[in-house]
């Protein structure tokens, strides 16, 4: 089988992230986590474990949350991909950042890169989540220092303002 | 390590038998924590969602096919599937965290062997087909006959699971799986317990029971369903003799081990539970669809 990507270790990835096309070349084998953070210097997307449980490497891809240390790097090929780093408009934070900050939502901040991106998936699918919907939702990403509730609350009134936004 | 993502699955099985140190994978949930673990990384990740056919759902001619790597998630919003197969979607949707469901699949799930997996009870119980993708074509084997142990599969070097197929289940028929674990989410099965039922007149009259969990595989009960058939559901509900009788089946099935989640005991007293709660689920889904 000859196939050129199979000779190399180092594969060429075209992509976009953050709406932006961008290329690189990352090892096979590292995760996309790593090649976000230290090709692209994308340092939002946190590792908490490296193994899919703690959901701080939290991006989208082609609109899906998906944990960035399980996906190899190469995985990305014409792949849209969002971060953290993509959600506010500029210098115009996004409500769910407004609303962690105001509601003190995190407090050592490694979680909340997760937690802002999954938290604006289910928004983006469903605008008006119960408390019980948003504590499912969220489940993939853990928080040692808030006990969540900060979090959940913050959630809300995001999407409060949002709906408010959106009439 | 290298990484090769084939279009087609004869790609995939050139590449697999050109390096017997090539891993397959589709979401490498189980495969990137084992790693970590200290699990040898393969020489080279053969990553399977990029041929169609592994991440095709087809309903045609009376079967569903459901690619290999398919994330859940896609089983669990296609409604015509949940429809179809209600506990088999609730199963599969129990794998992991919205993240991971994004890529958690049906053939990782099975492969990768795990007693508590839970999809594969409810894949048994519905009688699912594994295409297997074999050196130089395809065999094709009962779900049931993958899993042969913890971690351990009748999977040959270089095979791989392709698909399963499902046959429409009859009329009157309904599946329900159930699952004990110590949280309400992101666990592992302390036991898990799959049921599907087909009703004819006010009679079940097939049955099939698959336990998780509870031995070093998936275990089909056939005492369990034969305590069901040709029970009356009359007045809605599961027959109160015959309830018990799947308990102590289910009970009697157990082969579990004791550990930091569940005791022996524990394990076996809550599988003649969910057995029969489950058993009572798959009767209402039956009786409303039919």
């Amino acid at each position: 089988m000859s196939n050129d990507a199979t000779r190399r270790s180092r594969t060429h990835v075209s992509c976009t992230v953050n709406g932006d096309q961008v290329d690189f070349l990352a090892d096979d084998g590292t995760s996309l986590l790593d090649a976000l953070r230290d090709e692209l210097d994308l340092t939002g997307a946190k590792e908490g474990c490296g193994t899919g449980d703690c959901g701080a490497c939290t991006i989208l891809v082609d609109g899906r949350i998906n944990c960035s240390c399980l996906m190899f790097a190469p995985e990305a090929e014409g792949c849209e991909i969002v971060t953290v780093e993509g959600i506010a408009e500029g210098d115009h934070l996004h409500p769910l950042q407004q609303t962690f900050l105001e509601g003190a939502a995190l407090q050592c901040g490694v979680c909340t890169p997760g937690f802002l991106v999954s938290a604006k998936a289910l928004l983006d699918e469903n605008p008006d989540p119960t408390e019980t919907e948003i504590r499912y939702a969220l489940a993939g990403n853990l928080c040692r220092c808030t006990g969540y509730d900060k979090i959940v609350r913050s959630v809300q009134e995001a999407a409060v303002q949002l709906r408010g936004a959106s009439r | 390590m290298r990484y090769a993502a084939p279009a087609t699955v004869e790609e995939a099985q050139a590449l697999l038998a050109d390096d017997t140190g090539a891993q397959v994978f589709a979401g490498a949930t189980d495969l990137v924590p084992q790693m970590r673990a200290g699990r040898p990384a393969p020489s080279l990740l053969v990553d399977l969602k990029g041929i169609d056919r592994l991440t095709a759902v087809t309903h045609e001619d009376g079967r569903w096919t459901i690619g290999a790597a398919t994330p859940t998630a896609e089983l669990t919003r296609n409604e015509a599937f949940t429809a179809a197969f209600p506990g088999l979607s609730e199963g599969a949707g129990l794998i992991g965290s919205d993240q991971i469901q994004n890529r958690s699949s049906l053939g990782g799930n099975l492969a990768n062997a795990s007693p508590a997996a839970d999809s594969v009870p409810a894949l048994i119980a519905n009688d699912g087909q594994a295409v297997i993708a074999t050196a130089d074509g395809t065999r094709t084997v009962p779900a049931a006959e993958v899993a042969t142990g913890p971690g351990r599969t009748s999977l040959a070097d270089g095979e791989f699971i392709v698909e399963f197929t499902f046959a429409d289940p009859p009329a009157g028929t309904g599946d329900a799986y159930l699952r004990m674990i110590p949280r309400t989410e992101m666990d592992i099965a302390i036991v898990g317990a799959a049921v599907r039922v087909t009703v004819d007149g006010d009679a079940i009259s097939d049955a099939t029971v698959v336990l998780g969990a509870v031995a070093p595989t998936a275990v089909v009960v056939p005492d369990a369903a034969a305590a069901l058939v040709g029970t009356s559901v009359a007045d809605g509900a599961l027959d109160d003799a015959a309830a018990t009788a799947l308990a102590e089946a289910a009970e009697a099935a157990c082969d579990p081990i004791d550990d930091k989640r569940g005791t022996i005991a524990y394990r076996r007293r809550v599988a003649g539970v969910l057995a029969r709660r489950a058993a009572a689920i798959a009767v209402e889904r039956a009786r409303n669809g039919a």
